[in-house]
């Protein structure tokens, strides 16, 4: 049985070093923070303004001056920091963020992401991502690895507009773990129940050992 | 001279024209200069160029002024909220020109520091590299990205005084602070503008040097997306 959704965002969250400075994008992504290990004490950056992001609010305690960079409302935490989008992107840029975990709509062999647009079809926008993929120390990708008529995502060259050239560091998927090395990907981990041929033909990037 | 202006139509009064170029704060729905954006709407200034991170929704914010069909071309990280935005888009009736969300608070910032272009590694290898100069620093490749000058700047914050220093709340500070330094004319809204001297002088977020009129609210400060934990769960 490939990985679910939450079983995607559990291993990307085993990715987590204690003392990270890290930021989750849109989607499963946000999930991960369900699953940070006991003992590992990291923050997360939500590139809207905010150090040190805390759960959903109680119903009845939301407040619509503090929102994540999905618009969702959250709450803080008594590390918490607040500043502008400047500044928010001035430590995205700078290196200090260890961490983002993305999602993606097509990634290659080479580490190239495509994760904003599908022209004439769906246009909303780059949003923060091509700057953390920039500026992050390591990206990783959280995505399902073929569409919904079956075609591989993880790709020898992206066909949509891309987010970054040679950004992406390791590719968690719902049939498992790959790292972008010379030459190709090379896998690292099936998921529960998945074989090596399956990955493999669910997989038209080169993959090398 | 007085900074302070009864109200959003008092405060824009001289400062719109046809094919200017507005820049405001706001992220999502989150910190927009709501009154300022109505005004506008009522003013009825048309062509309007707008920097701002997103558009709004299709009834508030600056969704406002594309039902209006008052903006002329929106530069803009991420639009996705928006489906009258993507109709007038995917029409040929709008302009948009996308800016990674950092680089744009950088042009913001940039602009209104007297930076007029920096390099930046966002972008190299994307569309929003085509056509601009690269240079290589180090080894890595940047692309020269240029800082922008707005006629005017509409921007909320929380709590001002009559001077004009500002101070934010919780991630509604956001694009606020970069939009408001560059504007040739800085116009805040805030939900409550406090006596000279109520104000720490350590925790001014924006001086008043950048700002040069201001409003008192009330908001409507709408919630995008209510998300809440049950308080079973806790």
């Amino acid at each position: 049985m490939p990985w679910d959704r939450n079983q995607m965002a559990a291993r990307a969250a085993q990715e987590l070093q204690d003392g990270w400075y890290v930021n989750l994008g849109i989607g499963i992504p946000t999930l991960v923070s369900n699953y940070i290990p006991e003992g590992v004490n990291v923050t997360l950056q939500s590139e809207n303004g905010m150090l040190g992001m805390g759960p959903f609010p109680l119903e009845g305690e939301e407040d619509a001056d503090l929102i994540n960079a999905g618009k969702q409302t959250i709450t803080e935490l008594p590390q918490t920091a607040y500043f502008d989008s400047a500044q928010s992107f001035a430590m995205i840029r700078g290196g200090k963020i260890a961490m983002a975990i993305l999602g993606a709509m097509e990634v290659s062999e080479a580490g190239d992401l495509a994760n904003w647009m599908i022209p004439g079809k769906l246009v909303k926008g780059m949003g923060g991502a091509m700057d953390l993929v920039a500026g992050v120390g390591r990206v990783v990708v959280v995505m399902d690895h073929t569409n919904k008529a079956g075609e591989s995502k993880v790709l020898k060259a992206c066909t949509l507009p891309l987010t970054g050239k040679a950004v992406v560091n390791r590719i968690i998927s719902n049939l498992g773990v790959l790292d972008v090395v010379p030459g190709g990907l090379k896998i690292v981990e099936l998921a529960d129940g998945v074989t090596e041929a399956e990955l493999r033909a669910a997989t038209e990037a080169t993959l090398v050992n | 001279m007085s900074k302070t202006y009864p109200d959003a139509r008092a405060a824009l009064e001289g400062v719109l024209f046809d094919g200017m170029t507005i820049a405001a704060g706001g992220f999502g729905l989150c910190g927009i200069p709501e009154l300022l954006i109505n005004a506008i709407r009522d003013a009825g200034t048309k062509d309007i160029t707008i920097a701002s991170n997103n558009c709004g929704v299709d009834d508030f914010g600056l969704g406002i002024l594309l039902k209006t069909r008052q903006i002329r071309k929106m530069i803009s990280s991420y639009v996705g909220e928006n489906a009258e935005f993507m109709r007038q888009y995917l029409s040929g009736e709008l302009e948009l020109e996308f800016n990674p969300q950092g680089t744009l608070a950088e042009r913001m910032r940039a602009g209104g520091a007297g930076i007029p272009g920096f390099y930046t590694a966002t972008g190299v290898g994307t569309v929003i590299a085509e056509g601009k100069d690269h240079k290589d620093f180090n080894g890595r490749t940047y692309i020269l990205e240029t800082g922008i000058v707005a006629d005017l700047s509409i921007v909320k914050a929380w709590k001002a005084d009559p001077s004009g220093n500002l101070v934010f709340r919780k991630t509604a500070r956001n694009f606020n602070a970069p939009a408001a330094t560059c504007g040739k004319i800085c116009v805040a809204e805030v939900e409550e503008i406090v006596p000279l001297g109520s104000l720490d002088p350590d925790h001014i977020h924006l001086p008043g040097i950048y700002v040069h009129r201001l409003i008192q609210g009330p908001h409507e400060k709408r919630i995008e997306q209510r998300t809440v934990r049950k308080k079973e769960s806790v």
